[in-house]
Protein backbone atom coordinates (compact mmCIF):
# COMPACT_ATOMS: atom_id res chain seq x y z
CA UNK A 1 0.00 0.00 0.00
CA UNK A 2 2.96 2.44 1.08
CA UNK A 3 4.62 1.52 -2.59
CA UNK A 4 1.84 2.00 -4.40
CA UNK A 5 0.92 5.62 -2.74
CA UNK A 6 4.52 6.44 -2.90
CA UNK A 7 4.22 5.47 -6.89
CA UNK A 8 1.32 7.60 -7.11
CA UNK A 9 2.65 10.27 -5.37
CA UNK A 10 5.56 10.30 -8.01
CA UNK A 11 3.51 9.82 -11.11
CA UNK A 12 1.40 12.50 -10.29
CA UNK A 13 4.55 15.01 -9.71
CA UNK A 14 6.58 14.09 -12.46
CA UNK A 15 3.79 14.18 -14.90
CA UNK A 16 2.31 17.62 -13.73
CA UNK A 17 6.10 18.94 -13.88
CA UNK A 18 6.64 17.78 -17.33
CA UNK A 19 3.24 19.00 -18.55
CA UNK A 20 4.27 22.42 -16.89
CA UNK A 21 7.97 22.72 -18.36
CA UNK A 22 6.71 21.60 -22.17
CA UNK A 23 4.10 24.50 -21.34
CA UNK A 24 6.26 27.20 -21.41
CA UNK A 25 3.41 29.96 -21.19
CA UNK A 26 3.00 28.50 -17.62
CA UNK A 27 5.91 29.20 -15.56
CA UNK A 28 7.14 32.51 -17.79
CA UNK A 29 3.83 34.66 -17.51
CA UNK A 30 4.05 34.83 -13.72
CA UNK A 31 7.34 35.77 -13.84
CA UNK A 32 6.97 38.43 -16.21
CA UNK A 33 3.60 39.75 -14.46
CA UNK A 34 6.17 40.00 -11.48
CA UNK A 35 8.44 42.08 -12.82
CA UNK A 36 5.75 44.34 -14.84
CA UNK A 37 3.94 44.85 -11.31
CA UNK A 38 7.21 46.00 -9.80
CA UNK A 39 7.72 48.34 -12.49
CA UNK A 40 4.44 49.92 -12.76
CA UNK A 41 5.51 50.77 -9.14
CA UNK A 42 8.60 52.10 -9.98
CA UNK A 43 6.90 54.24 -12.43
CA UNK A 44 4.11 55.20 -10.21
CA UNK A 45 6.70 57.07 -8.02
CA UNK A 46 8.47 59.80 -8.50
CA UNK A 47 11.96 59.10 -10.17
CA UNK A 48 14.58 58.20 -7.72
CA UNK A 49 11.90 58.68 -4.76
CA UNK A 50 13.42 57.48 -1.56
CA UNK A 51 10.00 55.77 -0.92
CA UNK A 52 10.38 53.33 -3.20
CA UNK A 53 12.81 51.88 -0.97
CA UNK A 54 10.74 51.86 2.17
CA UNK A 55 7.85 50.25 0.43
CA UNK A 56 10.17 48.02 -1.33
CA UNK A 57 8.91 45.13 1.02
CA UNK A 58 5.56 45.74 0.25
CA UNK A 59 5.96 45.97 -3.24
CA UNK A 60 7.97 42.71 -3.15
CA UNK A 61 5.68 41.10 -1.38
CA UNK A 62 2.40 42.02 -2.65
CA UNK A 63 3.82 41.41 -6.35
CA UNK A 64 4.69 37.09 -5.65
CA UNK A 65 1.24 37.30 -4.12
CA UNK A 66 -0.20 38.53 -7.70
CA UNK A 67 2.06 36.41 -9.63
CA UNK A 68 1.13 33.17 -7.50
CA UNK A 69 -2.40 34.01 -8.05
CA UNK A 70 -1.85 33.69 -12.26
CA UNK A 71 -2.72 30.45 -13.73
CA UNK A 72 -4.40 29.86 -10.78
CA UNK A 73 -8.03 29.00 -12.06
CA UNK A 74 -6.23 26.21 -14.57
CA UNK A 75 -4.84 24.54 -11.40
CA UNK A 76 -7.36 21.64 -11.75
CA UNK A 77 -9.34 22.66 -14.67
CA UNK A 78 -7.00 20.97 -17.20
CA UNK A 79 -7.34 18.12 -15.58
CA UNK A 80 -11.13 18.06 -14.94
CA UNK A 81 -11.40 18.48 -18.51
CA UNK A 82 -9.46 16.03 -20.20
CA UNK A 83 -10.35 12.79 -16.99
CA UNK A 84 -7.18 13.18 -14.89
CA UNK A 85 -9.03 14.17 -12.17
CA UNK A 86 -11.71 11.79 -12.08
CA UNK A 87 -8.80 9.04 -12.64
CA UNK A 88 -7.18 10.51 -9.92
CA UNK A 89 -10.19 10.37 -7.61
CA UNK A 90 -10.75 6.57 -8.66
CA UNK A 91 -7.10 5.86 -7.95
CA UNK A 92 -6.67 2.88 -4.77
CA UNK A 93 -4.93 5.72 -3.13
CA UNK A 94 -5.99 8.67 -1.20
CA UNK A 95 -6.23 11.71 -3.02
CA UNK A 96 -4.85 14.63 -0.57
CA UNK A 97 -1.43 12.97 -1.22
CA UNK A 98 -1.82 13.25 -4.98
CA UNK A 99 -2.84 16.74 -4.03
CA UNK A 100 -0.07 17.68 -2.27
CA UNK A 101 2.16 16.22 -5.13
CA UNK A 102 0.63 18.50 -7.06
CA UNK A 103 0.57 21.44 -5.64
CA UNK A 104 4.76 20.48 -4.80
CA UNK A 105 4.90 20.20 -8.54
CA UNK A 106 3.48 24.07 -9.18
CA UNK A 107 5.67 25.27 -6.42
CA UNK A 108 8.74 23.38 -8.40
CA UNK A 109 7.75 25.46 -11.70
CA UNK A 110 6.35 28.89 -10.75
CA UNK A 111 6.67 29.03 -7.43
CA UNK A 112 10.30 28.36 -6.96
CA UNK A 113 11.26 31.08 -9.41
CA UNK A 114 9.34 33.81 -7.87
CA UNK A 115 11.72 33.24 -4.91
CA UNK A 116 14.83 33.65 -7.60
CA UNK A 117 13.69 36.50 -8.96
CA UNK A 118 12.33 38.41 -5.69
CA UNK A 119 15.95 39.36 -4.48
CA UNK A 120 16.74 40.57 -8.30
CA UNK A 121 13.44 42.88 -7.97
CA UNK A 122 14.21 44.05 -4.26
CA UNK A 123 18.23 45.69 -5.78
CA UNK A 124 16.51 47.17 -8.30
CA UNK A 125 14.24 48.78 -5.05
CA UNK A 126 16.88 49.53 -3.43
CA UNK A 127 17.53 47.08 -1.12
CA UNK A 128 20.40 45.72 -0.03
CA UNK A 129 22.59 43.35 2.51
CA UNK A 130 20.64 41.69 5.32
CA UNK A 131 17.03 42.56 4.14
CA UNK A 132 17.81 40.64 0.81
CA UNK A 133 18.43 37.14 2.73
CA UNK A 134 15.83 37.62 5.00
CA UNK A 135 13.34 37.97 1.79
CA UNK A 136 14.75 35.00 0.26
CA UNK A 137 14.36 32.93 3.25
CA UNK A 138 10.80 34.43 3.71
CA UNK A 139 9.95 33.81 -0.18
CA UNK A 140 11.07 30.32 0.67
CA UNK A 141 8.85 29.78 3.34
CA UNK A 142 5.68 31.79 2.20
CA UNK A 143 5.09 30.90 -1.18
CA UNK A 144 4.60 27.13 -0.79
CA UNK A 145 1.78 28.78 1.58
CA UNK A 146 0.75 30.90 -1.39
CA UNK A 147 0.14 27.69 -3.30
CA UNK A 148 -1.18 25.74 -0.82
CA UNK A 149 -4.49 28.10 -0.21
CA UNK A 150 -4.57 29.11 -4.15
CA UNK A 151 -4.83 25.43 -4.68
CA UNK A 152 -7.14 25.45 -2.13
CA UNK A 153 -9.39 27.67 -3.63
CA UNK A 154 -8.68 26.33 -7.40
CA UNK A 155 -10.28 22.97 -5.78
CA UNK A 156 -13.58 25.11 -4.10
CA UNK A 157 -13.92 26.71 -7.72
CA UNK A 158 -12.92 24.00 -10.13
CA UNK A 159 -16.61 23.45 -11.79
CA UNK A 160 -17.53 26.77 -11.49
CA UNK A 161 -17.52 28.44 -15.26
CA UNK A 162 -15.61 31.74 -15.07
CA UNK A 163 -13.80 31.53 -11.22
CA UNK A 164 -11.06 34.12 -12.77
CA UNK A 165 -13.21 36.84 -10.75
CA UNK A 166 -14.06 35.08 -7.54
CA UNK A 167 -10.53 33.34 -6.83
CA UNK A 168 -9.11 36.61 -5.34
CA UNK A 169 -11.93 36.99 -3.21
CA UNK A 170 -11.67 33.81 -2.09
CA UNK A 171 -7.97 33.38 -1.43
CA UNK A 172 -6.78 36.44 -0.76
CA UNK A 173 -8.20 37.11 3.04
CA UNK A 174 -6.81 34.05 2.93
CA UNK A 175 -2.74 35.18 2.46
CA UNK A 176 -3.22 38.28 4.86
CA UNK A 177 -0.90 36.52 7.62
CA UNK A 178 1.84 35.37 5.28
CA UNK A 179 1.78 39.26 3.59
CA UNK A 180 1.69 40.60 7.19
CA UNK A 181 4.81 38.27 8.24
CA UNK A 182 6.66 38.23 4.80
CA UNK A 183 7.15 41.61 4.54
CA UNK A 184 7.18 42.53 8.12
CA UNK A 185 10.49 40.42 8.09
CA UNK A 186 11.98 41.97 5.74
CA UNK A 187 11.28 45.17 7.23
CA UNK A 188 12.30 44.55 10.43
CA UNK A 189 16.03 43.12 9.06
CA UNK A 190 15.72 46.88 7.36
CA UNK A 191 15.69 48.26 10.20
CA UNK A 192 18.33 46.36 11.97
CA UNK A 193 15.42 44.45 14.27
CA UNK A 194 15.90 40.81 14.40
CA UNK A 195 13.99 38.99 11.39
CA UNK A 196 13.55 35.60 13.34
CA UNK A 197 10.09 35.55 14.65
CA UNK A 198 8.40 36.61 11.59
CA UNK A 199 10.32 33.98 9.39
CA UNK A 200 9.34 31.29 12.30
CA UNK A 201 5.23 32.16 11.92
CA UNK A 202 6.07 31.74 8.49
CA UNK A 203 7.25 28.64 8.60
CA UNK A 204 4.59 27.79 11.43
CA UNK A 205 2.02 28.57 9.07
CA UNK A 206 3.53 26.73 5.85
CA UNK A 207 3.50 23.64 8.20
CA UNK A 208 0.39 23.96 9.21
CA UNK A 209 -1.04 24.62 5.56
CA UNK A 210 1.05 21.57 4.38
CA UNK A 211 -0.67 19.33 6.93
CA UNK A 212 -4.20 20.77 6.31
CA UNK A 213 -4.76 21.86 2.82
CA UNK A 214 -4.47 19.11 0.73
CA UNK A 215 -7.09 17.37 2.74
CA UNK A 216 -9.64 20.19 2.20
CA UNK A 217 -8.23 20.67 -1.09
CA UNK A 218 -8.97 17.08 -1.92
CA UNK A 219 -12.23 16.90 0.00
CA UNK A 220 -13.15 20.22 -2.07
CA UNK A 221 -12.46 18.27 -5.35
CA UNK A 222 -14.58 15.36 -4.51
CA UNK A 223 -17.19 17.82 -3.83
CA UNK A 224 -17.53 19.39 -6.97
CA UNK A 225 -16.81 15.51 -9.38
CA UNK A 226 -19.89 14.55 -6.89
CA UNK B 1 -34.76 13.71 24.46
CA UNK B 2 -32.22 11.88 21.36
CA UNK B 3 -35.24 10.81 18.85
CA UNK B 4 -37.25 14.47 19.57
CA UNK B 5 -33.19 15.72 18.08
CA UNK B 6 -33.15 12.89 15.52
CA UNK B 7 -36.60 13.89 14.39
CA UNK B 8 -36.19 17.68 14.30
CA UNK B 9 -33.33 17.47 11.47
CA UNK B 10 -35.37 16.33 8.88
CA UNK B 11 -36.62 19.24 6.97
CA UNK B 12 -39.69 19.16 7.50
CA UNK B 13 -40.11 19.16 11.26
CA UNK B 14 -37.16 21.77 11.70
CA UNK B 15 -39.39 24.08 9.26
CA UNK B 16 -42.39 23.84 11.54
CA UNK B 17 -40.92 24.43 15.12
CA UNK B 18 -38.45 27.06 13.47
CA UNK B 19 -41.44 28.53 12.40
CA UNK B 20 -43.19 28.58 15.78
CA UNK B 21 -40.05 29.43 17.68
CA UNK B 22 -39.18 32.38 15.26
CA UNK B 23 -41.67 34.64 16.72
CA UNK B 24 -40.98 34.26 20.10
CA UNK B 25 -37.20 34.94 19.36
CA UNK B 26 -38.44 38.50 17.51
CA UNK B 27 -40.50 39.39 20.49
CA UNK B 28 -37.83 38.49 22.75
CA UNK B 29 -34.78 40.61 20.97
CA UNK B 30 -37.18 43.50 20.44
CA UNK B 31 -38.23 43.73 24.33
CA UNK B 32 -34.01 43.47 25.05
CA UNK B 33 -32.79 45.82 22.37
CA UNK B 34 -35.65 48.74 24.07
CA UNK B 35 -34.76 47.72 27.11
CA UNK B 36 -30.91 48.13 26.09
CA UNK B 37 -31.86 51.14 23.85
CA UNK B 38 -33.19 52.67 26.68
CA UNK B 39 -31.11 51.98 28.85
CA UNK B 40 -28.02 53.38 26.46
CA UNK B 41 -29.27 55.95 25.49
CA UNK B 42 -31.28 57.57 28.63
CA UNK B 43 -30.31 55.89 31.79
CA UNK B 44 -26.39 55.74 31.40
CA UNK B 45 -24.38 58.93 32.32
CA UNK B 46 -22.17 60.27 29.74
CA UNK B 47 -19.30 59.94 29.24
CA UNK B 48 -16.81 62.53 31.04
CA UNK B 49 -14.08 62.25 28.33
CA UNK B 50 -16.13 61.43 25.18
CA UNK B 51 -20.02 62.87 26.04
CA UNK B 52 -22.60 61.30 24.34
CA UNK B 53 -20.43 59.74 21.43
CA UNK B 54 -19.71 56.84 23.78
CA UNK B 55 -23.39 55.89 23.00
CA UNK B 56 -22.41 54.20 19.68
CA UNK B 57 -20.98 51.43 21.65
CA UNK B 58 -24.50 49.88 22.44
CA UNK B 59 -25.10 48.88 18.76
CA UNK B 60 -21.05 49.17 18.00
CA UNK B 61 -19.87 46.27 20.80
CA UNK B 62 -23.17 44.02 20.03
CA UNK B 63 -22.24 44.03 16.09
CA UNK B 64 -18.50 43.42 16.84
CA UNK B 65 -19.57 40.51 19.15
CA UNK B 66 -21.97 39.24 16.53
CA UNK B 67 -19.90 39.49 13.80
CA UNK B 68 -17.31 36.71 15.48
CA UNK B 69 -20.45 34.88 16.86
CA UNK B 70 -22.17 34.19 13.60
CA UNK B 71 -19.07 33.25 12.14
CA UNK B 72 -18.54 30.58 15.15
CA UNK B 73 -22.16 29.22 14.27
CA UNK B 74 -21.73 29.13 10.58
CA UNK B 75 -18.10 27.17 11.09
CA UNK B 76 -19.81 24.94 13.29
CA UNK B 77 -22.48 24.16 11.25
CA UNK B 78 -19.87 23.58 8.27
CA UNK B 79 -18.03 21.18 10.53
CA UNK B 80 -21.23 19.61 10.92
CA UNK B 81 -22.19 19.71 7.66
CA UNK B 82 -19.04 18.38 6.43
CA UNK B 83 -18.90 15.39 8.70
CA UNK B 84 -22.39 13.93 9.13
CA UNK B 85 -23.94 15.36 5.98
CA UNK B 86 -26.57 17.07 7.65
CA UNK B 87 -28.79 19.40 5.47
CA UNK B 88 -30.10 21.63 7.78
CA UNK B 89 -26.66 22.13 8.57
CA UNK B 90 -25.94 23.34 4.88
CA UNK B 91 -28.69 25.05 4.74
CA UNK B 92 -27.22 26.68 8.10
CA UNK B 93 -24.08 27.95 6.80
CA UNK B 94 -25.59 29.07 3.65
CA UNK B 95 -28.11 31.23 5.59
CA UNK B 96 -25.56 32.34 8.33
CA UNK B 97 -22.77 34.14 5.97
CA UNK B 98 -24.83 37.61 4.67
CA UNK B 99 -26.02 38.33 8.11
CA UNK B 100 -22.71 37.77 9.80
CA UNK B 101 -21.17 39.81 6.99
CA UNK B 102 -23.97 42.54 7.61
CA UNK B 103 -23.07 42.48 11.28
CA UNK B 104 -19.75 43.10 10.16
CA UNK B 105 -20.32 45.96 8.22
CA UNK B 106 -22.28 47.22 10.74
CA UNK B 107 -19.66 46.90 13.17
CA UNK B 108 -17.23 48.89 10.81
CA UNK B 109 -19.16 51.51 9.77
CA UNK B 110 -20.14 52.45 13.48
CA UNK B 111 -16.62 52.19 14.47
CA UNK B 112 -16.28 54.95 11.74
CA UNK B 113 -18.65 57.21 12.59
CA UNK B 114 -17.64 57.48 16.13
CA UNK B 115 -13.59 57.27 14.95
CA UNK B 116 -14.11 60.32 12.75
CA UNK B 117 -15.17 62.50 16.09
CA UNK B 118 -12.70 60.59 18.65
CA UNK B 119 -9.83 59.85 16.76
CA UNK B 120 -10.51 62.43 13.90
CA UNK B 121 -9.97 59.63 11.39
CA UNK B 122 -12.78 57.92 9.55
CA UNK B 123 -10.11 54.60 9.65
CA UNK B 124 -7.08 53.74 11.23
CA UNK B 125 -4.87 51.21 10.45
CA UNK B 126 -5.54 49.16 14.08
CA UNK B 127 -5.24 45.92 14.41
CA UNK B 128 -8.78 45.14 15.86
CA UNK B 129 -10.12 47.14 12.49
CA UNK B 130 -8.03 45.93 10.32
CA UNK B 131 -8.90 42.03 11.32
CA UNK B 132 -12.63 42.68 11.24
CA UNK B 133 -11.99 44.23 7.87
CA UNK B 134 -10.19 41.06 6.94
CA UNK B 135 -13.18 38.69 8.58
CA UNK B 136 -15.61 40.60 6.48
CA UNK B 137 -14.00 39.01 3.11
CA UNK B 138 -13.93 36.29 4.52
CA UNK B 139 -17.52 36.25 4.81
CA UNK B 140 -18.02 37.84 1.46
CA UNK B 141 -15.52 34.78 0.23
CA UNK B 142 -18.43 32.28 1.68
CA UNK B 143 -21.27 34.53 -0.28
CA UNK B 144 -20.15 34.43 -3.42
CA UNK B 145 -18.76 31.52 -3.43
CA UNK B 146 -22.44 29.91 -3.02
CA UNK B 147 -23.32 31.90 -5.55
CA UNK B 148 -21.20 31.28 -7.94
CA UNK B 149 -22.21 26.83 -7.93
CA UNK B 150 -25.13 26.55 -9.10
CA UNK B 151 -25.70 22.83 -7.52
CA UNK B 152 -27.40 23.78 -3.90
CA UNK B 153 -25.88 21.10 -1.81
CA UNK B 154 -22.14 21.22 -3.73
CA UNK B 155 -22.27 24.87 -3.05
CA UNK B 156 -23.19 24.86 0.27
CA UNK B 157 -20.17 22.03 0.97
CA UNK B 158 -17.58 24.46 -0.73
CA UNK B 159 -19.04 26.98 1.39
CA UNK B 160 -18.71 24.30 4.56
CA UNK B 161 -14.64 23.78 3.32
CA UNK B 162 -13.93 27.66 3.27
CA UNK B 163 -15.78 28.39 6.15
CA UNK B 164 -13.96 25.89 8.01
CA UNK B 165 -10.46 26.66 6.56
CA UNK B 166 -11.62 30.37 7.48
CA UNK B 167 -12.25 30.02 10.68
CA UNK B 168 -8.76 28.28 11.48
CA UNK B 169 -7.19 31.29 9.77
CA UNK B 170 -9.30 33.87 11.68
CA UNK B 171 -7.21 33.76 15.12
CA UNK B 172 -4.28 33.65 12.72
CA UNK B 173 -5.05 36.81 11.10
CA UNK B 174 -6.09 38.45 13.75
CA UNK B 175 -3.09 37.83 15.58
CA UNK B 176 -1.08 38.31 12.48
CA UNK B 177 -2.42 41.89 12.67
CA UNK B 178 -1.73 42.44 16.01
CA UNK B 179 1.67 41.57 15.78
CA UNK B 180 2.21 43.71 12.65
CA UNK B 181 0.59 46.56 14.33
CA UNK B 182 2.70 46.10 17.36
CA UNK B 183 5.93 46.01 15.36
CA UNK B 184 5.03 49.34 13.41
CA UNK B 185 3.03 51.41 15.85
CA UNK B 186 4.15 50.34 19.50
CA UNK B 187 1.47 49.87 22.12
CA UNK B 188 -2.40 50.54 20.70
CA UNK B 189 -3.54 53.30 22.73
CA UNK B 190 -7.29 53.22 21.35
CA UNK B 191 -9.26 50.78 24.04
CA UNK B 192 -13.21 49.92 23.40
CA UNK B 193 -14.80 52.20 25.88
CA UNK B 194 -11.57 52.92 28.22
CA UNK B 195 -9.46 50.46 30.81
CA UNK B 196 -13.11 50.18 33.13
CA UNK B 197 -16.53 50.48 32.73
CA UNK B 198 -19.17 51.51 35.09
CA UNK B 199 -22.12 49.14 35.91
CA UNK B 200 -24.79 51.48 34.46
CA UNK B 201 -22.93 51.93 31.41
CA UNK B 202 -21.86 48.52 30.91
CA UNK B 203 -25.75 46.42 31.72
CA UNK B 204 -27.24 48.05 28.39
CA UNK B 205 -24.47 46.69 26.39
CA UNK B 206 -24.98 43.33 28.02
CA UNK B 207 -28.66 44.01 26.99
CA UNK B 208 -27.97 44.86 23.94
CA UNK B 209 -25.38 41.94 23.12
CA UNK B 210 -28.23 39.60 24.11
CA UNK B 211 -30.78 41.12 22.14
CA UNK B 212 -28.62 41.22 19.05
CA UNK B 213 -27.94 37.22 19.56
CA UNK B 214 -31.55 36.57 19.47
CA UNK B 215 -32.02 38.77 16.89
CA UNK B 216 -29.37 36.87 14.59
CA UNK B 217 -31.45 33.56 15.72
CA UNK B 218 -34.37 34.68 14.61
CA UNK B 219 -32.99 36.07 11.27
CA UNK B 220 -31.31 32.66 11.27
CA UNK B 221 -34.88 30.83 11.29
CA UNK B 222 -36.42 32.78 9.01
CA UNK B 223 -33.67 32.36 6.49
CA UNK B 224 -33.14 29.11 6.83
CA UNK B 225 -36.75 28.21 6.59
CA UNK B 226 -37.25 30.31 3.09
CA UNK B 227 -33.72 28.38 2.27
CA UNK B 228 -35.27 25.00 3.00
CA UNK B 229 -38.46 25.88 0.90
CA UNK B 230 -35.97 26.74 -2.23
CA UNK B 231 -34.06 23.91 -1.83
CA UNK B 232 -37.01 21.09 -1.20
CA UNK B 233 -39.14 22.66 -3.61
CA UNK B 234 -39.33 19.25 -5.60
CA UNK B 235 -40.34 17.35 -2.48
CA UNK B 236 -44.16 16.62 -1.36
CA UNK B 237 -44.16 18.18 2.39
CA UNK B 238 -43.12 21.47 0.61
CA UNK B 239 -45.75 20.92 -1.97
CA UNK B 240 -48.71 20.04 0.77
CA UNK B 241 -47.36 22.96 2.49
CA UNK B 242 -47.76 25.15 -0.54
CA UNK B 243 -51.47 23.73 -1.35
CA UNK B 244 -52.84 24.02 1.81
CA UNK B 245 -51.47 27.19 2.36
Amino acid sequence: MTGALWTATWAVFAREFKLALRERAEWMQPLVFYVLVVLMFGLATAPGDPALRTFAPAIIWVGALLAALMGLERMFRADLEDGTLEQLLLAPVPLAPLVAAKILSRWCVSGAPLVVLGPVLAVALGLAGVPISVLVAGLLLGTPTLMLIGAFAAALTVAVPRAGVLLPVLVLPLMAPVVVFGAGAVRAAGQGLPAAAPLYFLAAELVLAAVLIPWAAAAALRNALE
Amino acid sequence: MWTWFHRLASPPSFYVFAGRLAPWLLGAALVLLAVGAYGGLVLAPPDYQQGDAFRIIYVHVPAAWMSLFAYTVMAVAAFIALVWRLKLAEVAVVAAAPVGASFTALALVSGMLWGKPMWGAWWVWDARLTSELVLLFLYLGVVALNTAIEEPRAAARACSLLAVVGFVNVPIVHYSVVWWNSLHQGSTVFRLGGPTITWNMLWPMLVCMLGFTLFFGYTQLVRMRSELLMRERTTRWVKTLVANA
